[in-house]
């Protein structure tokens, strides 16, 4: 399996005069969890951001499933937007909107399914996301950060998508939480087929639950490769993060691989 | 919403033969009417020509597989699926009983009255928290917030001067020219002189006032005071030793109370010209017979009696505000609806406090 979901050629990206992407290169495999790092700053957003089409690059190609989104007509990008997810940093939710509104919002977009359909279909993905029953009728300000993060993932998989773009998942959980979340990640990309393009900082996430693991800098990916390629690296900023005390610590004692699989070059 | 409206990729196809429904394609969220009109009471299924797969049909499966359907022909990842979506369907908790009728009437009824006695002894708290602040301002002058107090005075008194003139010599216009109409009808319009003074000075200078600042203000409290509470800052003065109620409470309490009475005199001013004008202009009444007239006929009473309700008003909407800026929860809905409740509850109070005070300046008789 070394289909390509998302490729990423040439992309340059600027704000003004600050150009943030400088002809960056990348590829998401198809069943694989890609572990995005780099400092702050170096564009990890912002990438994610222009993959799934929020911002326009100012050059260079982003493919998605095999179509470019920027010479797609409206309804072909629609269909495309479907079948994919986006977590955003703090979920992201509607707020005027309840937990289990929020998760039907999406499947609002699909003629012939009735409300009760719906409203099952979105109770599945507020359990699959793992929350309790009694959040459903929550609204988003009365939920933890944590729980915001799952609602936002049940409605990210709303449609089912192929793709689940997260934005810096496990931050700003305990480490409890994070755990679980990396394993639920792991749990539903088994489960649902998923490709997932992950944007964090939490070395224990890569170790975690990452297939491979892409590193931004200098404006543009320098190096990709599994978790041992990356010790290997002699780069100073890549070795300073993955040689770090807190690395040390997430290699020795951090929360082992659960689901070794075989979808690696 | 139509079948037709379905994007074109998503194509589910089968046939049923001796109770056997073999679908093939893309059975999803998307075809989901579509497999159900397929399947129609087949007692067994065949899966086996999917191209896609999801939760949405999983969900379906297993609804038709308690009914006593049977599956075959399932991929290994579609099976995987269906099990990861089995695990995973929510039981619901036991719903809550609701209550009807009568006993939900009085449920609410209930309800209601404890939040508003509550917010009536949290108001009084907060009255409260003003004063042991200006005391222990008193004892200790040092403490006392001099710079905060001028920027609140500048805020809620200086810039509102503008509006609060216009609207008030508007209101004198207004009050001239109707009163000149009635008023000429029994050849009485020299008493348009009274209708204005006693009006404006006694009622209507300071409830307009009033009213314009407690929309200008309360909501500006609420605002600054609710902003500061979502991100923590109170919370943090608290830790650190900075008393809130003295920072932020007792300046801009303060400040409503030393400006409504000036905004007050100010709006009585501009009324009085506003209607001195508006008479000599419509009735030829000059400014000379009109001053004359309102020292001869214009009790100092009224003045007093209007007067009288700016502090008590300054308190209402000071402590209001306050109150429901410290209210503000943690999200921004909270501080808009905050914003909002704030500006109509401070209204709504001062028009009842200036209700209270004709029956007392009645029973008193002044």
């Amino acid at each position: 399996m070394s289909e390509n979901v998302v490729e990423v050629r040439g992309l340059v990206t600027r704000f003004g005069s600050h150009t943030v992407h400088d002809g960056l290169d990348l590829d998401l495999k198809r069943g694989e969890i890609l572990g995005v790092v780099g400092g702050s700053g170096t564009g990890k957003s912002v990438l994610l951001r222009t993959i799934v089409g929020l911002l326009k690059p100012a050059a260079g190609q982003v493919r998605v499933l095999g179509q470019d989104i920027e010479t797609l007509s409206p309804p072909a990008r629609e269909a495309l937007e479907r079948r994919w997810g986006v977590m955003f940093q703090d979920g992201a939710l509607f707020s005027a909107l309840n937990v289990r509104e929020n998760v039907e919002a999406p499947l609002r977009a699909v003629p012939d399914l009735g409300p009760e359909q719906r409203r099952a279909l979105a109770e599945l993905k507020v359990s699959m996301a793992g929350l309790p029953w009694n959040a459903n009728d929550k609204m988003p300000s009365d939920l933890s950060g944590g729980m915001r993060k799952r609602a936002g993932l049940a409605r990210a998989l709303a449609l089912d998508p192929e793709i689940l773009f997260l934005d810096e998942p496990t931050a700003g959980l305990d480490p409890i939480g994070a755990d679980a979340f990396d394993r639920l990640i792991v749990e539903l990309r088994d489960a649902l087929d998923l490709s997932v393009f992950l944007v964090t900082h939490d070395l224990d996430t890569l170790h975690a639950c990452c297939d491979r693991i892409a590193v931004l800098a200098e404006r543009k990916v320098l190096a990709t490769g599994t978790m041992a390629d990356m010790l290997k690296i002699d780069h100073p900023w890549v070795h300073e993060y993955f040689h770090g005390p807190r690395a040390r610590a997430a290699l020795t004692t951090g929360r082992s691989k659960e689901s070794p699989d075989g979808n690696q070059g | 919403m139509t079948s037709s409206s379905l994007p074109s990729e998503h194509r589910l196809t089968g046939t049923v033969s001796a109770g056997v429904a073999s679908l093939s394609g893309d059975f999803s969220v998307w075809t989901l009417a579509r497999a159900k009109q397929l399947i129609g009471d087949a007692r067994q299924i065949d899966l086996a020509g999917l191209t896609r797969f999801d939760t949405a049909a999983a969900l379906l499966l297993l609804s038709l597989q308690d009914q006593g359907v049977t599956l075959q022909g399932l991929a290994p990842t579609h099976e995987r699926l269906l099990e990861a979506v089995r695990k995973s369907v929510p039981t619901p908790d036991p719903a809550k009983p609701v209550l009807r009728g009568l006993r939900a009437l009085l449920d609410n009824t209930g309800r209601r009255v404890v939040r508003a006695l509550r917010f009536l002894t949290e108001l009084a708290e907060y009255l409260g928290r003003f004063l042991a602040a200006l005391a222990r301002s008193i004892r200790h002058p040092s403490e006392f917030p001099l710079i905060p107090l001028v920027h609140h005075c500048q805020e809620t008194g200086l810039r509102a001067v503008p509006i609060v003139a216009l609207m008030s010599f508007l209101i004198g216009v207004v009050l001239a020219f109707q009163g000149a109409v009635q008023l000429h009808e029994f050849g009485a319009e020299v008493f348009v002189v009274d209708l204005i003074s006693i009006s404006i000075i006694r009622e209507l200078g300071v409830l307009l006032t009033a009213i314009i600042v407690a929309g200008r203000t309360a909501s500006a409290l609420t605002a600054s005071i609710g902003s500061m509470k979502m991100r923590e800052e109170i919370d943090a003065m608290r830790t650190l030793g900075i008393d809130p109620d003295m920072r932020l409470v007792l300046p801009r309490i303060l400040a409503l109370l030393i400006t409504l009475p000036i905004l007050t005199v100010i709006a009585n001013a501009a009324g009085l010209l506003g209607g001195a004008i508006m008479s000599w202009v419509e009735l030829g009444i000059s400014p000379s017979m009109f001053r004359y007239r309102m020292i001869a006929e214009t009790d100092v009473d009224n003045v007093i009696a209007g007067l009288s309700k700016a502090p008590v008003f300054a308190l209402i909407i000071g402590v209001i505000g306050c109150h429901a800026g410290m209210k503000v929860g943690k999200d921004a809905e909270s501080l808009g609806a905050q914003t909002s409740t704030a500006v109509v509850n401070a209204i709504f109070l001062v028009i009842i406090a200036d209700a209270l005070f004709s029956i007392f300046f009645a029973e008193v008789g002044i």
